[in-house]
């Protein structure tokens, strides 16, 4: 078999493998929940025989092995199960829950992605090109200081100057399924310009470390004293062995998105999966939470492993091997 | 390169004594660049006032001293009152006290777990270090944050589960900083060195390995703290972490946020002193990494 | 462009000024201070002529080699002079006038072939680039050309090895394709930087030849920096000798090598002026018996391998990378047990492995290594680096352990002045002496000195040399010296080990192996050695052509 192709299947199993202990690991959430739960999610009020129903509706009755291929086949046919705010007579399945906030963080994280991405990549270039300039020390300095604010500090500058002040956007981010684009666009714009800021920092910090790592190659130089154009240096000669640490930065950084999600949708009570999560990990609705951290996990697995096969397909000591 | 001394003096009796510990630090200090001095000035302010708050605030941690909630700023009330009509200033004050103890806590467990396992990886390899290695690649598949959520909603919010939850989450990330230093550090020949001069496991620890990856790690351990501040800031703005009514900046803002819909700029207080104290540990970190890079190719 | 790069032969007639550099000074960067390291530098060349610049580290040979192209690296700045190229000032034209003279008149090759080569592109792509990029010539001839050069350069498969990529060839195949990379413009000079300093001493002699022929068939100037005055004697029609940023001398080659003015050019080949004479040494405090080794046990490193060591006298151990030169030595220390055969320690069998071996064995056997930069830990004080091993195995504490470690400066030549420096606060001569010191401090039968000098410049090596055979004379220790210089050989061994391929190929007295005639290993590895004659490859050459048997 060609190497690359073994090394990239190697890594599709083991992102595989990691997949299936991340499930189990999310899955025995419920193992460890303390013996007085039921009571605590019932209320005082409950009867030992309404426990014992709730109990046995969460399957605590069962062993714990089926439960869990019950649980991970239902999810692999689409169905995450039942809210524990579910009562009798009134199922909610946790699918009903988080669907349509599902599709409004992809929204969110897609629209933040398309202008972060580029903008962060262009300024990281920019930045080692024109390292120790007043650009890289301004930018650098304007970097370091985002990615020491906390989101929501962010969050709540820009709500208060743009959104309270200037009247620009609105403060509040309440999209609905039915609202015409442009209205959502415009709803969602101080979500999408705090995450932006705060994944730009890191993504241009990062993109900047990893170019100016390879414009300190000695290839790098003998390209200039062979008579390159700046340009083709670039293209030519830096960018073909880029994309391994490109790949590695914007993954990270996606997966960083999908999270800093979590802060931004509670401050501009945006109706994403981030605040699903947030309010069920307060109610202490597990199967909503797990839910949620699975989502959110398979993402950012898929995406490190989406860099990794990247990095592994522009190798060339893989691609051409001895 | 002809420097090397060759004119040796007569045979003394006595051998000079080595220079203090506490000189070299000064020597060092009085160098340090304008935004380090700035830094440890915050930090250092920072730290007397999570020592004194009770005798600097105005008033109780949770003490309500108004009657009416969100009080605009006044003499009595410098930064105004909150939703309760508790003392802004003085939660404030308390804050610190609070947040930055529990992340000091959790960072300093965090490195205890993450660094010990780290350094011993790199010293045992083999299964060891396979085994440690592929399970925190495991559990760092999960986003911390979501991990921690996880977990918070199973053992509930409080300042112990907090501690654990995340020093555990963070040591992952701890030991593999620490685990890749040390490697790099065990393949040097002074290491081998020492195996051939026959000296055992604790003095190739502690004298060999140790002083060579600390400040690398005293480094870390500065941003490691941003981080781990910064996500239990986090959790309690979202209600998940400090529990009132214990006086916390991240819960701060979300109970006075609906002021800032009327332009008021007091909860924004609690958040630009986190802010603050990051920035200053950063800076502090930059110029220390800085410092401590090049004593090493120092001619 | 597309005239004046390839310029008809009437133009490139010998005797015409080149380039012409005035008084350059470069300042480079360190901890935030500017530094000059060339202070005012002059250099005339003509057209055709090949110019050696030579000199130890930090001399700023590659700087002016550099700025011979305009060029300058991060952290160096040209605050100085003129550089006058075909009658242009290379500091007073624009960075894109700069760019199309390099490359296309102006060509470079550099030390390390596999670092300089993009490893994401084939080599012939990366070979024709300049000519097709400068417009000299269009792609399809530019691949003819190209072969073309592979071929006049010896490289195996002209026609196809441009299509595999820089990881697939070997180093010395690299380095000559990257001299075919520099010519595909014919330019008027090359900058040659240490181009061979790399690769081990048999293959040098292949890619030097190659280099020097097609300089010759072009007649192309070049500019050729090194360390070693052996091999630019072969290469330059005249050498400058710099030290510090400045120039020391000037001369035609033959003229320099037969009279050196100056003191310092001399010490330029110290270590070859050394020639201690042999002593036999019956008593054998060291035995390696029939000894095979392997990694991982798979790779076999070493193959039926004996050695002896007799004591107080030096055994010198040479072969090139992969002979299994410091595979011996891991396998004396215990750090590798050994597959087969045994190591006696006067006469008795050592523990194979390390931890079996008890505190009075390991320290009779002693160790340094050739980087002193990572065999001292940074973190430790000159007094703990000595102080360790006099408390560790002979129970010294307090001010006699201190007392102790002075004395050992001494010996070493070292001031007392010294006790509290640092690692990073030493030269390199002086933290290999601080090695030597902690060896010592051991007071043992052996010491191991694995390529001890081979990092150091001439004149350090001399005495780091002097000194070990000082010690020798007052302590009655033996070495086991491995190397791969031959220079370093002559000068201190007592009895000389040639291997190859993990095999002992011959052993035995040092005039014994240095005189023919030799087994055939012996005999490529000791007539691929440079020496102070500028035409020992010419020479060389043609008895191997003679012979009928040059090396691919």
């Amino acid at each position: 078999m060609h190497p690359l192709l073994r090394t990239v299947l190697q890594r599709l199993g083991l992102g595989l493998i990691t997949l299936f202990v991340v499930s189990l690991i999310i899955f025995s959430a419920i193992e460890f929940l303390p013996g007085d739960f039921a009571k605590a999610i019932l209320g005082q009020a409950a009867t030992p025989e309404t426990v014992e129903a709730f109990q046995k509706e969460i399957g605590l009755d069962k062993p714990p092995v089926e439960r869990y291929l019950n649980w991970i086949g239902g999810i692999l046919q689409g169905d995450f199960g039942s809210s524990f705010s579910s009562r009798v007579g009134f199922r909610r399945t946790v699918l009903d829950i988080i669907a349509p906030r599902l599709w409004n963080t992809l929204f969110l994280a897609g629209i933040t992605a398309l202008v972060a991405v580029p903008l962060a990549l262009g300024l990281g270039l920019m930045a080692a090109l024109y390292r120790n300039s007043f650009f890289d020390r301004a930018i650098n300095a304007a970097t370091l200081t985002t990615i020491s604010f906390p989101e929501f500090f962010v969050a709540y500058i820009l709500m208060l100057f743009l959104a309270v002040q200037l009247r620009w956007f609105p403060s509040l981010s309440n999209v609905s399924a039915d609202m015409p684009f442009f209205e959502r666009l415009e709803r969602s714009a101080l979500p999408v310009l705090t995450l932006t800021l705060v994944i730009v920092a890191h993504m241009m910090r990062m993109t900047r470390a990893a170019i100016i790592g390879l414009l300190a190659s000695p290839y790098i130089e003998m390209a200039r004293l062979k008579g390159v154009s700046p340009g083709q240096v670039i293209l030519r000669h830096a960018l073909p062995n880029a994309w391994a640490p490109i790949a590695n930065v914007v993954a990270f950084n996606l997966a960083y998105l999908v999270v800093g999600a979590v802060v931004v949708e509670v401050v501009f009570v945006y109706p994403g999966i981030g605040q699903a999560m947030v309010d069920a990990v307060r109610s202490r609705d597990i199967p909503v939470v797990q839910a949620c951290a699975l989502i959110f996990a398979v993402t950012y697995i898929l995406l490190n492993l989406l860099a990794d096969i990247i990095s592994i397909a522009t190798n060339p000591r893989l691609l051409h091997p001895r | 390169m002809s420097v090397d001394q060759t004119a040796p003096r007569s045979a003394p009796r006595t051998v000079k004594a080595r220079r203090t510990v506490m000189q070299n630090v000064w020597r060092t200090l009085r160098k340090a660049p304008l935004s380090a001095w700035f830094g440890m000035i915050v930090i250092a302010i920072y730290i007397f006032v999570a020592f004194f708050a009770p005798w600097i605030a105005p008033y109780g941690e949770s003490e309500v001293v108004s009657q009416q909630p969100f009080e605009v700023w006044s003499w009595a009330h410098w930064l105004g009152t909150d939703q309760l009509g508790r003392d802004m200033f003085t939660r404030l004050l308390f804050g610190a006290r609070n947040t930055l103890g529990i992340a000091l806590a959790t960072t300093l467990l965090a490195f205890a777990i993450g660094g010990g396992l780290g350094i011993i990886a790199s010293i045992f390899r083999g299964w060891v270090d396979q085994l440690l290695s592929r399970a925190v690649d495991t559990l760092m598949a999960i986003p911390q944050l979501i991990f921690a959520l996880i977990l918070l909603s199973i053992f509930g919010s409080s300042v112990k589960n907090l501690i654990i939850i995340i020093a555990v989450l963070d040591s992952t990330r701890v030991f593999r900083l620490a685990r890749s230093v040390a490697m790099n550090v065990v393949v040097m020949d002074y290491v081998e060195a020492a195996k051939l001069r026959g000296e055992g496991l604790v003095w190739i620890l502690f004298k060999e390995v140790l002083p060579n990856i600390m400040p690398t790690m005293v480094a870390e351990f500065g941003l490691r703290f941003c981080f781990v501040f910064l996500t239990i800031s986090s959790l309690s703005f979202l209600g998940l972490g400090i529990q009132p009514p214990t006086a916390d900046w991240g819960s701060m803002v979300r109970e006075n946020a609906t002021l800032i819909t009327y332009g008021d700029f007091t909860p924004l207080m609690p958040a630009g002193a986190i802010a603050l104290l990051t920035v200053a540990v950063n800076f502090v970190v930059d110029w220390f990494l800085h410092k401590t890079s090049g004593l090493r190719d120092e001619k | 462009m597309k005239s004046d790069a390839r310029k008809s032969d009437a133009k490139r007639t010998k005797g015409e000024t080149l380039l012409e550099i005035r008084d350059l000074k470069i300042s480079g960067q360190s901890d935030d201070v500017w530094h000059e390291i060339v202070k005012g530098v002059d250099l005339t060349l003509k057209r055709g002529e090949v110019l050696g610049l030579i000199g130890e580290s930090g001399a700023g040979k590659s700087t002016i080699g550099l700025a011979a192209m305009g060029f300058a690296r991060p952290g160096c700045k040209i605050t100085g002079g003129s550089i006058i190229f075909d009658g242009k000032d290379l500091r007073k034209a624009s960075e894109e006038e700069r760019r199309a003279l390099r490359g296309s008149r102006i060509a470079y090759v550099a030390q390390s072939a596999a670092a300089s080569f993009n490893p994401a592109h084939r080599i012939i792509d990366q070979t024709v680039e300049t000519a097709v990029g400068h417009d000299v010539l269009d792609r399809g001839k530019a691949e003819a050309d190209a072969k073309d050069l592979y071929t006049r350069l010896k490289l195996p498969n002209p026609a196809t090895i441009g299509s595999r990529y820089p990881h697939q060839v070997s180093g010395g195949q690299l380095q000559r394709a990257m001299t075919a990379m520099a010519m595909s413009c014919r330019p008027d000079l090359i900058i040659f930087d240490e181009p061979t300093t790399a690769l081990d001493v048999t293959t040098q002699v292949d890619v030097l030849a190659a280099m020097r022929d097609i300089v010759e068939q072009f007649n192309t100037a070049a500019i050729y920096i090194t360390h070693d005055l052996a091999v630019v004697a072969q290469m330059a029609h005249r050498i400058m000798v710099l030290r510090h940023g400045k120039l020391i001398e000037e001369a035609p080659t033959r003229e320099m090598l037969k009279s050196p003015k100056e003191a310092y050019t001399k010490t330029l080949w110290a270590v070859r002026s050394l020639a201690m004479p042999e002593r036999t040494g019956k008593d054998v405090v060291l035995r390696v018996h029939d000894v095979d080794a392997t990694y991982g046990g798979i790779v076999k490193v070493l193959e039926n391998v004996t050695v002896q060591v007799p004591r107080g006298r030096t055994v010198a151990v040479v072969g090139e990378s992969g002979s299994g030169k410091s595979t011996l030595a891991r396998v004396i220390t215990g750090l590798l047990p050994p597959r087969k055969g045994e190591v006696y320690f006067n006469g008795k069998p050592l523990p194979r492995a390390l931890k079996d071996r008890d505190k009075d064995t390991l320290r009779r056997i002693q160790m340094i290594y050739q980087s002193a930069d990572t065999a001292l830990n940074p973190r430790q004080r000159v007094r703990d680096v000595i102080g360790r091993p006099l408390e560790f195995y002979l129970g010294l504490k307090g001010q006699e352990r201190d007392r102790k470690v002075v004395e050992l400066l001494e010996q070493i030549e070292l001031s007392e002045d010294l006790i509290d420096r640092l690692p990073g606060e030493l030269s390199g001569g002086q933290k290999q002496r601080i090695c030597i010191a902690r060896a010592l401090a051991a007071d043992p039968e052996l010491i191991i000195c694995d390529e001890v000098t081979s990092a150091l410049d001439q004149i350090v090596q001399e005495g780091i040399l002097k000194l070990l055979l000082k010690l020798q004379k007052e302590t009655n220790v033996s070495y086991l010296f491995i190397t791969h210089d031959i220079a370093t050989v002559r000068a201190i061994a007592d009895e000389i080990v040639v291997m190859y391929q993990g095999r002992v190929v011959q052993q035995g007295l040092k005039t014994e192996v240095l005189s023919p005639p030799h087994p055939p290993y012996t005999e490529l590895l000791l007539s691929s050695v440079p020496e102070m004659d500028p035409d020992w490859l010419t020479r060389l050459l043609e008895k191997r052509q003679a012979k009928g048997k040059v090396s691919a």
